[in-house]
């Protein structure tokens, strides 16, 4: 027997095959572009960024705009740049995160093992909500916090990120739940087990993978907010993406490019150090949104 | 008695009732009273009919707003479901690399709609932007000043939202593509159907449930367009890129014209759910109907 394998070569590599590499690639760099030219400006001078070509890279790297975007660039008559935005998008996040995530557990469950009659009216309600453009809950939504005594502080800003981020995530979780096997439910029911009980002692535990997708679903988008935090954070407690887009936007001076880029570099670092540690699990929380109950 | 059992599950879901019937109905009621009347500065219950209604439509901002989100939610939808789909068929091809590739073009969608425009602002920048590199490289004649450029602004916000969007897209098809059972594979390759004609003919149809969501998501969320537009191009050059949620968040924060701001959210409000009703009408009722013969 010959060990010589005959016939022709399989083709790995065919012409099309090569065309659709190339393509691929194509798209590769159109969407790298942006976060390339991003980096490569926060490293030059702006000297440089004026002479030079925008693709190019710097002839010689200067951090100097990274340190000023961070506590010295200006919005308005503040020159504190994006620090306290930082501060203050976690002082928002992580608490709107603890409670919208512990919430809509809680919902996901009474929905999936003790559904009381018009429970499921009021769900659909809720995920009605997910829809209604922001623009027409804004104003109502503040004028019910201002009668609260909440508006413009931090708890006014966790209870609206908590609000909208509620039928997403109630509906994730119900969804979780009604996957599980009802004979586990049956089990601790029998062996007594209340609402309660039943909930931190048989659900919870198995709750993590489901939770994980959560965090990241509402660390990103609390994270990312614009349009909630503007409106009712308050003067004080400004998150990031507005502190950003103030330091950019300014209708004076000189525009610093490289200080501008520094700047959105670093409110984007939370949500892609998520992005890319959290990999398939934010996959997972995309399609987990985006299909239906 | 199943009232009795229930209770706590009632006490549990009781926030998420409250939050529906005061927010999410509450306000619409409330947007859609106060639209009835001229408040100004302050909501006060002065009757005027449909008078904030008529005057809108003959805003000519609106008219561009309006103009301007149909441009918009054309360009953007088609835009993220072709290139979503190319690249999920694409790195459904057994490619190497298929996960660098996956991450690379689902990153923007992790970033906030501040810094997508931020940056693409700085990427079309009309002085040091691509057009300036193209005329470095020797093209004088390539013209890029969409941003400036009254009829061409909007497309640069399409092109920014495309470059976000499109991964979210590929994502869902992806995982659409992977539930494909393969037996259907292999009846096509021997039925000697060609690959890209499975692909648009057959497999696409199977598709269809997801990409119907898809285009309900994406929809649902071109109404809402706002950061992106004020990070980008903060409406301008003039008005030319205003969108409705544009309208109505300067109306009420800036213009002190509150009528006016809640008639232009009632009717955004009523667009989407033209969109959403036909969408819903078929997932909830039709499917039931038929799961239920």
């Amino acid at each position: 027997m010959s060990a010589i394998p005959s016939g022709p070569r399989p083709k790995h590599l065919t012409i099309g095959r090569i065309g659709m590499y190339c393509f691929i690639l194509t798209c590769a760099l159109f969407f790298l572009m942006p976060l390339y030219v991003m980096i490569i400006t926060s490293l030059k001078d702006m000297d440089e960024i004026r002479a030079a070509n925008i693709l190019n890279l710097p002839k010689e790297l200067s951090f100097y705009s990274w340190p000023k975007a961070w506590s010295q660039a200006c919005t308005g008559f503040v020159c504190e740049g994006l620090k306290p935005g930082f501060f203050n998008s976690i002082k928002i996040t992580v608490p709107s995160v603890i409670v919208s995530v512990g919430l809509s557990a809680i919902n996901g469950y009474a929905l999936a093992f003790w559904r009381f009659k018009g429970a499921y009216f009021f769900f659909g309600l809720c995920m009605f909500g997910a829809f209604i453009p922001y623009q027409v809950m804004v104003y109502p939504l503040l004028k019910i916090e201002d009668a609260l005594g909440i508006y413009s502080t931090l708890p006014g800003i966790i209870l609206v990120h908590t609000i909208f981020g509620m039928p997403i995530l109630t509906l994730i979780f119900r969804n979780f739940y009604t996957s599980l096997p009802i004979d586990l439910f049956k089990a601790a029911r029998i062996d007594g087990g209340n609402f309660i009980k039943i909930f931190l002692y048989v659900i919870i535990p198995m709750s993590a993978p489901i939770t994980i997708v959560a965090v990241i679903l509402q660390v990103t988008g609390i994270w990312n907010d614009f349009l909630l935090g503007l409106v009712f954070a308050g003067r004080d407690n400004q998150p990031m993406t507005v502190q950003l887009n103030n330091i950019v936007q300014v209708d004076y001076g000189v525009a610093e490019y490289n200080v501008d880029m520094s700047a959105t570099i670093l409110t984007s670092l939370v949500p892609l150090f998520v992005y890319f540690i959290s990999g398939r699990w934010f996959v997972r929380g995309i399609a987990a949104g985006a299909i239906k109950g | 008695m199943p009232l009795f059992r229930n209770i706590a599950s009632m006490i549990a879901l009781l926030p998420m009732i409250v939050i529906s019937l005061t927010v999410f109905v509450g306000c619409i009621i409330y947007s859609f009273v106060y639209s009835l009347t001229n408040s100004k500065l302050v909501p006060v219950m002065n009757y005027v009919g449909f008078d904030q209604y008529e005057r809108l439509f003959k805003q000519r901002k609106w008219d561009v707003a309006v103009e301007n989100i149909f441009i918009y939610g054309f360009v953007f939808t088609i835009g993220c479901l072709v290139i979503g789909f190319l690249l999920a068929v694409l790195i459904d091809q057994k490619i190497r690399g298929e996960s660098l590739f996956r991450t690379i073009f689902l990153y923007p969608y992790a970033m906030s709609f501040v810094v997508t425009g931020l940056v693409w602002k700085w990427v079309l920048n009309p002085t040091f932007g691509l057009e300036n590199s193209m005329h470095m490289w020797g093209f004088g004649w390539f013209e890029l000043d969409w941003l400036v450029n009254r009829d061409l602004a909007i497309y640069a916000v399409c092109i920014a939202a495309v470059w976000q969007g499109a991964g979210f897209v590929m994502v869902l098809m992806l995982a659409g593509l992977r539930g494909i059972d393969e037996d259907i594979w292999k009846s096509l390759s021997i039925e000697g159907v060609a690959k890209w004609k499975s692909y648009l003919f057959v497999i696409l149809p199977m598709l269809r449930p997801m990409v119907v969501t898809a285009i309900v998501l994406i929809a649902a969320g071109v109404v809402k367009v706002y950061d992106l537009i004020l990070a980008l191009t903060s409406g301008g050059p003039g008005y030319a890129t205003t969108t409705p949620a544009m309208y109505v968040m300067e109306n009420f924060f800036s213009r002190a014209n509150l009528g006016q701001a809640f008639a232009a959210s009632i009717i955004m409000f009523i667009s989407v759910v033209c969109i959403l009703a036909p969408w819903a009408f078929y997932e909830f009722y039709l499917r039931n109907k038929y799961a239920a013969n």
